[in-house]
């Protein structure tokens, strides 16, 4: 959104710039103000009043109380409110559990697909299928295959003997955020391995024949060559999916609906937002989602920088 | 070569995507209000409106907006020809506008009108458990309507009435009954459906231990067991028919008692043992699904569920009967009020023709109408008696139609409800899964007492 065409005058030389270059500047700042408009109106405005009404104790149905400015009185519930420190906790264990599993295994379709073999343009198509699928309705599928009564998953594991009986996923404790999580590594690590390929399909040939010809092994190759210079297109991709997994609603959702135990950080903003009717109180826990992803990107960012020399 | 590849996975991608939103489409898990059934619907129309002249003759030419059932199955249907009737008789103009498929989307879109102060829509539909919430926003029936409202079961009108105005009238109803395997009752030796808790557990129990010989999925009871708000409604059953009360009485919570905790206590040990683990994740479709297939010998379902079980390709068809749900120790059988009733908005600038329409709309004639046209429960006990009537909804019959119903604390916890059930859902849901009630209630009691004001 931000890579504005106009020239940075390199630090040290604090020559006036010419006026060819201010005119440049000045069309720069010119063609870039529509979408400049367009962000702060559908971003930045939305943001704000996120921001305002979370110091408010609006409702959603006006006249109950009437609106008033509260200060840090929502955020002080926040601190307290286990329910939401659950699905903070819930939240961050989805994260952590897909994005590693999506990467590993995204990593590996990507070095396959990356290799020459034939009906490899239909092997990268057919990937991608279980990304083209709507989440809502992959949702559901996997609901179905999941269940302990008509479900494809157990019927199979008992018939093939790895499952001693029917096991109801979705509904025991124990494996409710395996089974979700399942399905979110399912889907998306197509999308991660299409993001690492195209990482991969910029790195020179030339350097992998430089290392046979050192004599450098396939493994050294991969450690050497392969993961650092890929380190842009992996530091993309881990921030893509994990600011994703933070957000996530929709399998979480049609899996748990309300459910205590497996609630998202999102899914509690939602409902205390649109059913509970908790405007501002709604809005301090959006505030605080939005607070706790940039908390992520940070990390990233600064563990894996990239060094643009 | 590789181009041709994509164009083939590409289209498997389209068709299989299709297929799946199709087959979601088709299980439709929303709830009752909006089914499709469209039996032996052709044979009647909508009737003519009583008054029509004098109607005509003061309201001709306004234009009001109905917001009706959703868009998917016959309900809509049925909206439009009685519009079609209304429009065509009383020279009204009436812009039919279907709700969002899910309650809480409609929910918060009239929440939205109101707070706004929309004069748009003029009538809407409005679930049994709004009116608290909006009654602010409504108009007083009650000098127009009281005396239509006088047939209508008591309990519904007496839900719709917020500190003594009659905020809305009464649509069509719907409340929780047992379904039952008449061929396997038989098979194990009962003559009768039955009449306790205690006696559905232990003949859940026999039935399930005979057919899983055979039948490794099938199970004894299926029910909403899910954390939404279709538990609440059947934990309310649970609670009130073991004489623990509901929830809230009298404006004070009373979900925290012994008789509660007993009945609670004795559903969650019937959790994976009657019941497939999985019941707590059902919604009504989730429960509906494995008793059409023939996998379950009790299902606790509203109304909606009695013609899907009936129709062709249903493996249960002609094998089950309905009654009213059992009891527990201390208490009668209920059946949690659901159902829909139609209102008129505050800021309306056509409040009297939109009146005239509800006044239309809730009348016995097309009670009639819609009981037979779209097996929707009469809320008017005298058309609920009609031999027509009880032809299309056998569940009808007085035996099961005048079971005590219960009505959720809608009333007490006003703008609060979808919150506090909420608080209800999540807390059943936690016992369910494995919690003993006495460790869950007093703190369901104490959300509640916070919202109770």
């Amino acid at each position: 959104m931000s890579t504005v065409a106009t020239p940075a005058p390199t630090p040290g030389r604090r020559r006036r710039k010419s006026r060819l270059q201010r005119r440049q500047a000045r069309l720069g700042w010119l063609l870039l103000l529509p979408a400049l408009a367009v962000v702060a109106f559908v971003a930045i405005y939305p943001l704000g009043k996120t921001v305002y009404q979370s110091f408010t104790n609006q409702e959603f149905l006006a006249g109950i109380e009437p609106t008033k400015w509260v200060g840090l009185q929502n955020y002080r519930d926040l601190w307290h409110d286990t329910i939401f420190r659950q699905s903070v906790w819930e939240t961050v264990k989805f994260t952590l559990i897909t994005v590693s599993f999506e990467f590993v295994l995204g990593m590996i379709i990507a070095l396959v697909v990356n290799s020459n073999f034939k009906g490899r343009g239909a092997m990268r198509a057919a990937m991608l299928v279980p990304w083209a699928i709507p989440t809502v309705v992959a949702a559901q599928m996997w609901k179905w295959m999941f269940d302990d009564v008509f479900g494809v998953i157990n019927d199979a594991g008992v018939r093939l003997h790895i499952l001693h009986h029917s096991v109801a996923w979705i509904s025991q404790p124990s494996t409710a955020l395996a089974a979700v999580s399942a399905v979110d590594i399912w889907k998306t690590t197509p999308f991660v391995a299409l993001l690492l390929l195209a990482g991969l399909q910029v790195i020179p040939r030339d350097l992998y024949e430089a290392a046979d010809v050192d004599g450098a092994s396939k493994w050294q190759q991969f450690w050497r060559i392969t993961l650092p210079l890929l380190r842009p297109a992996i530091l993309v991709t881990l921030i893509f999916r994990t600011l994703d997994a933070l957000r996530v609603f929709d399998v979480f959702y049609v899996f748990y609906g309300n459910r205590p135990d497996t609630q998202t950080m999102a899914i509690y903003a939602q409902s205390t937002i649109v059913s509970d009717g908790h405007v501002g109180y709604g809005s301090a826990i959006s505030v605080a989602i939005f607070l706790i992803i940039g908390l992520f990107v940070v990390i990233y960012v600064t563990f894996m920088r990239v060094t643009e020399e | 070569m590789k181009h041709r590849a994509l164009l083939i996975v590409a289209g498997l991608v389209g068709a299989a995507t299709l297929a799946a939103s199709l087959s979601v489409a088709a299980a439709g898990t929303s709830r009752p209000a909006s089914h499709a059934t469209p039996t032996k619907s052709a044979a009647i129309a909508p009737p003519a409106v009583p008054n029509a002249a004098a109607i005509k003759a003061k309201y001709k030419g306004q234009s009001i907006q109905f917001v009706g059932d959703g868009a998917v199955g016959n309900s809509h249907v049925r909206d439009q020809k009685l519009v079609a009737r209304f429009q065509k008789d009383t020279g009204i103009k009436v812009n039919l506008v279907p709700h969002p498929a899910a309650s809480d989307a409609s929910y918060s879109q009239l929440a939205r009108a109101f707070s706004s102060k929309s004069s748009k829509p003029d009538v809407m539909m409005l679930d049994v458990t709004w009116p608290g919430a909006f009654a602010p926003y409504l108009v007083n029936l009650k000098p127009a309507l009281g005396k239509a409202a006088k047939q209508h079961a008591q309990g519904i009108v007496q839900n719709d009435t917020i500190g003594g105005k009659l905020i809305a009238m009464p649509w069509f109803g719907d409340f929780g009954i047992l379904y039952y395997r008449t061929d396997l009752l038989k098979k194990y030796g009962y003559n009768k459906p039955p009449t306790t808790w205690n006696q559905l557990f232990s003949m859940a129990k026999k039935i399930q231990d005979g057919e899983q010989k055979t039948n490794k999925n099938f199970y004894g009871f299926v029910f909403q067991g899910s954390a939404y708000e279709g538990l609440t409604c059947d934990a309310l059953e649970w609670v009130a028919s073991a004489g623990g009360g509901h929830f809230i009485d009298g404006g004070k919570v009373t979900i925290n008692n012994s008789k509660a905790a007993t009945i609670l206590d004795a559903m969650r040990n019937q959790i994976g043992k009657i019941t497939p683990r999985g019941v707590t994740s059902y919604n009504e479709d989730g429960a509906r699904i494995p008793f059409d297939n023939g996998d379950a010998a009790f299902m606790r379902n509203w109304p909606y569920a009695y013609s899907l079980s009936q129709a062709t390709g249903s493996a249960v068809k002609g094998k089950f009967a309905v009654t009213v749900l059992p009891h527990g120790a201390a208490g009668p059988s209920v059946g949690t009020v659901g159902g829909w009733q139609l209102g008129v908005s505050k800021y309306s600038k056509h409040k009297g023709a939109a009146t005239e329409l509800v006044r239309y709309l809730t009348s016995p004639g097309v009670q009639k109408f819609d009981a037979i046209f779209n097996t929707n429960v009469p809320t008017i006990p005298a058309v609920a008696r009609i031999k027509a009537v009880v032809k299309a909804n056998p569940y009808l019959t007085p035996a099961i139609a005048n079971v005590a119903r219960v009505t959720r604390p809608s009333k007490y916890l006003k703008a609060s409800y979808n919150e506090g059930s909420k608080d209800i859902y999540q807390g059943i849901s936690q016992i369910l899964n494995g919690t003993p009630a006495k460790n869950v209630l007093p703190s369901i009691s104490s959300k509640l007492q916070r919202l109770v004001k």
